[in-house]
């Protein structure tokens, strides 16, 4: 269904995405996860047709949508973080006229309005005007002008944000009815949100994909590795000094917490005792080792955007 | 076509549905009763032919005046709503939706030259006008209307704010008003240039606010409304860019 090669994005003389490449089938939900700033919208919207990429080739449904834009654009719904509504229109009326810019007939606009109400939960607000609506029926309404051309491939910026539990359920549903039709791409750094909708999980890190797989692929990518967080009486650089220097240590993360210094270090290799000796010995009081395991899906984040980091350090 | 009719259509909708386009046209439908009411009532006995041009002398202001208000908006808010979103991931041209922005604006001016119809009216009723007169003035009006409303939409295109684009708007317009002044001082061949660039003095005043038509005045207004709608797409369209 889409096929990436090499895409890269500048703003200006910032790449806000570097070399990215993948390939998604039809009929599954995926994933974009990563940071705010992290190139995520980016990639969305090259994919959605509106903003052209720097370098690099996009394909959708076989069809180049550099050379094509205006036909690829038919097969696709974008619906960005904030829903784009005319609020002065009517939820039926704005939809009928989002169905007719994208090609369709009156008659089969007639034809598919019902379904896509029933869908998105949106048929007894049928006559209300937009700007009367909240905010999650706002957020319907917008994936209903994403869906209301029957798209093979429908992209939704941070569909969830903003909504309330009972909506972020609700919306949930709506994914899982998606795709049974067409293929779904879905934003998003509230992680649990992707770990439940999604089929596969794409992680960006400054511009870059440094992780993709389901969610137990990349759970298994970190397992194998120990993490130790270290309560430490000392000053914050030097504890950090002094962990970074023991052989076996992949990465340090240092806090204050109160008047004790907080190391999070993650292992290479088992050097839990040798870096609670090396502290002793340089003099920290040593108050509490906690194992921490990075079986939470924040933790395998966390985790693989600072190891994306580390490979593309070690390759530059 | 049918992609330009829709976004026409829906622009048009959104004069009649906001109070913007309520306000513009009450505005200067006040301004242009107030004016004729100085202008044509007067204690001295005056010409109607010289009531009717001074109508279309003022009506001339209020018509540029209204087009930058109109368009200020068209492509602006959009930008600062986010709601291009929807026109950006369309299949629509970029000069189907400049060209049905640029329409609808065109046609709610249009009605609202017209609404002040019943002036001449009252004119030819007291006094004696000629048809023609009348006629070429209107012609005259909505040509000035269409040229104001193709910068107005171009300004538009530049900014994300609806006031920076009807400061742009108007700056492109004063300079074309106030161009036959600098041509007075200005070296040849720029003087000729500047002085055939004047939207009013050169173009409006000497032939349809006397009730002649002259094509070379047609020709010029058509010009800058196409030549500023082919702008105004091309910088539209670099947004995918940016």
């Amino acid at each position: 269904m889409i096929e990436v090669k090499g895409l890269t994005r500048y703003y200006g003389d910032f790449p806000a995405v570097r070399d990215v490449s993948f390939t998604i089938g039809e009929n599954v939900i995926v994933g974009f996860l990563g940071l705010n700033g992290a190139g995520k919208s980016t990639v969305l919207k090259v994919l959605g047709g509106i903003l052209m990429p720097s370098a690099g080739l996009v394909k959708i449904a076989g069809v180049d949508a550099l050379e094509a834009p205006d036909s690829t654009r038919k097969t696709i719904g974008y619906l960005p973080e904030e829903p784009p509504l005319y609020r002065e229109m009517k939820v039926a009326e704005f939809l009928r006229w989002c169905g007719q810019i994208r090609g369709m007939a009156a008659a089969d606009v007639e034809k598919r309005l019902p379904e896509v109400m029933k869908i998105c939960q949106l048929t007894h607000v049928a006559d209300r005007v937009i700007l009367e609506l909240s905010h999650g029926y706002k957020k319907r309404v917008g994936i209903a002008q994403a869906i209301i051309h029957n798209p093979k491939l429908v992209i939704l910026d941070e569909p969830i944000s903003g909504l309330d539990p009972v909506q972020i359920v609700e919306m949930r549903e709506v994914l899982k009815t998606l795709k049974t039709t067409c293929t779904v791409l879905v934003s998003s750094h509230i992680l649990s949100e992707i770990s439940q909708t999604c089929d596969r999980i794409l992680v960006l890190h400054e511009g870059r994909i440094v992780a993709e797989g389901s969610e137990s692929d990349l759970k298994r990518r970190l397992r194998g590795k120990l993490a130790v967080e270290y309560v430490v009486r000392g000053d914050k650089a030097d504890v950090q000094k002094t962990i970074a220097a023991v052989e076996g240590v992949s990465s340090c993360e240092v806090k204050t917490d109160d008047d004790m210094v907080s190391a999070h270090v993650v292992f290479d290799q088992d050097a839990r005792e040798a870096a609670a000796a090396a502290l002793v010995a340089a003099g920290f009081g040593l108050r509490a080792m906690y194992e921490r395991t990075s079986s939470e899906l924040e933790e395998v984040f966390i985790g693989l955007t600072r190891e994306g980091e580390a490979d593309h350090k070690e390759a530059a | 076509m049918n992609g330009l009719w829709l976004v026409t259509r829906r622009e048009l909708s959104a004069y009649f549905n906001s109070i913007w386009g309520y306000i513009v046209a009450a505005v200067i439908l006040v301004i242009d009763g107030l004016l004729f009411n100085a202008f044509a009532l007067t204690d001295r006995p005056r010409l109607s032919f010289e009531v009717l041009r001074d109508f279309y002398y003022f009506s001339f202001g209020t018509t540029t005046i209204a087009a930058i208000l109109l368009t200020m908006k068209l492509v602006a808010e959009e930008k600062q709503t986010n709601t291009i979103v929807l026109l950006d991931s369309s299949p629509l041209s970029d000069w189907q939706i400049i060209g049905g922005k640029f329409l609808s604006a065109l046609m709610f001016l249009t009605g609202l030259i017209l609404a002040t119809a019943y002036m001449p009216a009252l004119i030819m009723v007291n006094g004696k006008v000629s048809l023609g007169h009348v006629m070429s003035g209107y012609l005259g009006l909505i040509l000035v209307g269409a040229a104001v409303t193709a910068i107005g939409t171009f300004a538009s295109t530049l900014s994300r704010s609806q006031l920076v684009a009807a400061v742009i708007g108007s700056v492109i317009t004063v300079f074309l008003l106030i161009s036959w002044l600098l041509a007075k001082v200005a070296n040849p061949p720029l003087d000729g240039v500047l002085s055939y660039m004047s939207l009013f003095d050169r173009h409006f005043r000497t032939t349809f606010m006397e009730g002649r038509i002259d094509t070379r005045d047609v020709i010029y207004f058509l010009s800058l409304t196409f030549g500023f709608l082919m702008l105004a797409t091309r910088f539209f369209a670099s947004r995918r860019w940016k």
